[in-house]
């Protein structure tokens, strides 16, 4: 990949992109899409929370599964972390606790994929920053 | 937490709690005068004076389900721990900035970690939040304000090759000023 330093190189980019696939449409409508909440309080960061974001954002890429990986504050389950919230297009939202890569990759390949429930999920009444 | 941007994700959403609108991270280093500056400002709804006073204290918090309050202590401590010092200035509606300054070559000084990708993740976290993230050397200044991608933002969530070049614009411009991990 050639050299990115000014915004313009950003745009040429995009622009490129714009001509290969709908981006627009995909970035308009985040409802169709996977969506994954990975917890970064202070707890979830010590936890390695991180380390989760960057692998749902490198995997779900890597696998072509359309998905916005983002990160929220406190859950509230502290005792639970690193935790995940995935919301599968137009289902409930569900939060996976103690996820690992190990459990993230169970995550992706049962949960995502095939809609099937692993363990380590959380009963949601917990509230993100986002609803606070 | 391990590396300095640990503490740049937590404070940053402590802002967002405080409902902010408008985060700074301002980070300057100088090798020279070897520090590391690491300033958040925001404008939240700001933090009372009775409250400031009990801030540093790890078993203090205003969150209602929780009893201790690890955020702003654990930083305090990395920053002296690393011969430097921890301020916190606030004003009730107005907002509030944190700034932690950190001895750049002292051993026991956290690495800064990939801060490229800490921006990127906060910025498509919060797309609605307007984020200047400005970092300073010796050798010069970058700044990336969210309000001059607004048309790409949407984009980098989305679509993982503009995640990867705002990643790499981030990191050129770093290079180019020489910044110290």
């Amino acid at each position: 990949m050639a050299k990115i330093t000014s915004l313009d190189d950003l745009r040429k980019i995009k622009k490129n992109q714009e001509d290969q696939i709908n981006l627009r449409e995909k970035a308009e409508h985040p409802e169709s899409l996977v969506q994954v909440k990975v917890g970064m309080a202070t707890s979830g960061i010590a936890a390695g929370a991180k380390e989760i974001f960057t692998f749902f954002v490198d995997e779900l890429e890597k696998r072509n599964i359309p998905a916005v990986v983002t990160q929220t504050g406190d859950m509230g389950y502290s005792y639970a972390e690193p935790t995940v919230e995935v919301k599968l297009p137009g289902q409930e939202p569900i939060v996976f606790g103690w996820v690992t890569k190990e459990r993230a990759d169970e995550i992706i390949e049962k949960y995502i994929r095939n809609g099937e429930l692993i363990e380590g999920i959380i009963p949601q009444n917990y509230k993100t920053i986002d609803d606070k | 937490m391990k590396e300095i941007v640990d503490h740049i994700i937590d404070i940053v959403n402590n802002s967002i709690s405080a409902g902010a609108q408008n985060i700074i991270i301002d980070i300057q280093e100088s090798a020279t005068n070897n520090y590391l500056k690491i300033s958040i400002i925001d404008d939240g709804k700001g933090i009372d004076e009775n409250t400031i006073n009990k801030i540093t204290d790890p078993f203090f918090t205003t969150k209602k389900d929780k009893k201790v309050g690890l955020g702003i202590s654990l930083l305090k401590y990395q920053a002296e721990l690393a011969g430097g010092s921890f301020h916190i200035k606030s004003e009730l509606n107005k907002g509030t900035e944190i700034k932690a300054t950190f001895q750049l070559s002292h051993i026991d000084r956290q690495p800064m970690g990939d801060i490229a990708g800490t921006i990127i993740l906060l910025i498509t976290s919060h797309s609605n939040i307007h984020f200047i993230y400005k970092h300073q050397t010796d050798d010069g200044v970058f700044t990336l304000d969210t309000i001059e991608i607004k048309d790409i933002i949407n984009d980098i969530s989305t679509n993982n090759i503009m995640r990867s070049s705002l990643k790499k614009y981030i990191e050129e411009n770093l290079k180019k000023i020489k910044m110290t991990y």
